[in-house]
């Protein structure tokens, strides 16, 4: 049981691909594969402890004003994740500059803690959050190779395309600019879409 | 003044909260089917952004950036609060919203027939929050480079939400590949039309 709650958001139901939730904040982290696993790693926290922090409240918190604690609850988690970041991991905290605040306003965990963890046991909410935070991190990552490999040629900062290829040192090849620009996410995570559907099709 | 009309258009274009920074994707995507939902959903962003940053840019300038409080009592000068400026944003933003709702209710019935059901959803969008959070980070000097902005960036999303809304319209009638169909395409064009928008670098007034 706990472990089809933790594989279904990764593929399934993936929040990203399939639930279209999530997606407003982490994109433009995904220019290089460094700032989008920190991001995928500070999400998939916060989804976890929040789900298990409001099942635990479930029974306790009047209906009427539960929007207003989970934002608390959620707000309180991502300052101690943008604390921690800070302490431990300053350049790339200062890379993710506003879009650790933005987690607070990620739709997964809003949404994965309404749809959720307000009705579950704590620990199945605490692994739906952890498998819903890791199937948006999957994207996130997913997107974040791409980018890097064609716009850079580096990944996780390690060279992979060698520099003799490079015209400038008289080879062939030349990095593509595209890649880098904001908007090339979107077109990827389209294209993620296009994939994940057409697959779900073929194998009906 | 032109300081903040330069604000005022690079919010809007250059540094359009959609196409440059993915910012309220959730409710572009879910709320951008037909062009008459789309433009109430963005108008009520542009009021609430309106309303929000200036108000926490004050709470942000007077209580929390380090060494604010040296106002109130000189000996205050070395607290620094605004680590819990991510708390104070987002309880600003949902009271903001509650109390906007409230007071569009009683005041104009036909805008809240209009805006109603779009604003509980706007307190949990991200473009909100962001607005907030970039403030924080761009350091703008006086209160009306923050309203020109806030403004600014709430037209910005106001028109990709009715451009995307506008196109998903015609799409209707065209033959997309099956599986694309939908949030697909609907990426596709977004990233198309940040393309198109990229164009506006480098504008300055």
């Amino acid at each position: 049981m706990n472990k089809r709650i933790f594989l279904d958001p990764l593929f399934k139901n993936n929040p990203v691909s399939v639930l279209v939730l999530g997606i407003c904040s982490a994109l433009a982290v995904t220019v290089k594969m460094e700032p989008a696993l920190v991001m995928a790693l500070s999400v998939t926290l916060v989804t976890g402890f929040s789900g298990l922090i409001m099942s635990l409240f479930r029974n306790t918190v009047p209906n009427r004003i539960r929007i207003i604690v989970q934002l608390i609850v959620v707000a309180t988690l991502v300052i101690v994740v943008d604390q921690i970041l800070k302490a431990f991991a300053y350049d790339v905290s200062k890379q993710l500059s506003v879009f650790v605040g933005l987690i607070i306003t990620n739709c997964i965990i809003m949404g994965r803690i309404e749809a959720f963890a307000l009705g579950n046991k704590p620990i199945p909410a605490f692994m739906d959050g952890i498998g819903n935070g890791l199937g948006y991190g999957m994207i996130l990552v997913i997107v974040s190779f791409f980018r890097e490999l064609l716009g850079s040629g580096t990944l996780l900062g390690y060279r992979i395309v060698p520099q003799s290829w490079y015209m400038g040192n008289g080879g062939f090849y030349e990095n593509n600019g595209l890649m880098i620009l904001p908007p090339m996410a979107l077109i990827i995570v389209g294209l993620i879409i296009w994939i994940f559907n057409a697959g779900k099709e073929w194998s009906k | 003044m032109e300081q903040i009309i330069n604000i005022f258009v690079k919010a809007v274009f250059t540094e359009n909260m959609v196409f440059a920074f993915f910012l309220g994707m959730c409710s572009y995507l879910a709320v951008s089917k037909t062009v008459k939902t789309a433009s109430g959903l963005g108008i009520a962003v542009v009021f609430v952004l309106v309303i929000t940053v200036p108000v926490n840019y004050l709470l942000y300038k007077y209580i929390l950036s380090p060494g604010a409080l040296a106002w109130l009592r000189p000996e205050w000068a070395a607290t620094d609060l605004s680590f819990l400026s991510f708390i104070v944003f987002i309880a600003v933003i949902a009271a903001i919203v509650q109390l906007v709702e409230m007071v569009v209710e009683k005041a104009a019935p036909g805008l809240y027939n209009n805006l109603g059901i779009f604003l509980p959803l706007i307190a949990v969008n991200c473009a909100i929050m962001g607005g907030s959070l970039f403030m924080q980070e761009r350091a703008y000097r006086n209160v009306w480079e923050v309203i020109s902005y806030s403004l600014g960036s709430g037209i910005g999303w106001f028109l990709a939400i009715v451009a995307i809304a506008a196109i998903r319209e015609k799409l209707g009638y065209s033959n997309i590949p099956k599986p694309l169909r939908g949030l697909g395409i609907t990426f596709i064009i977004t990233g198309l039309m940040g393309i198109a928008f990229m164009s506006f670098m480098g504008i300055q007034l």
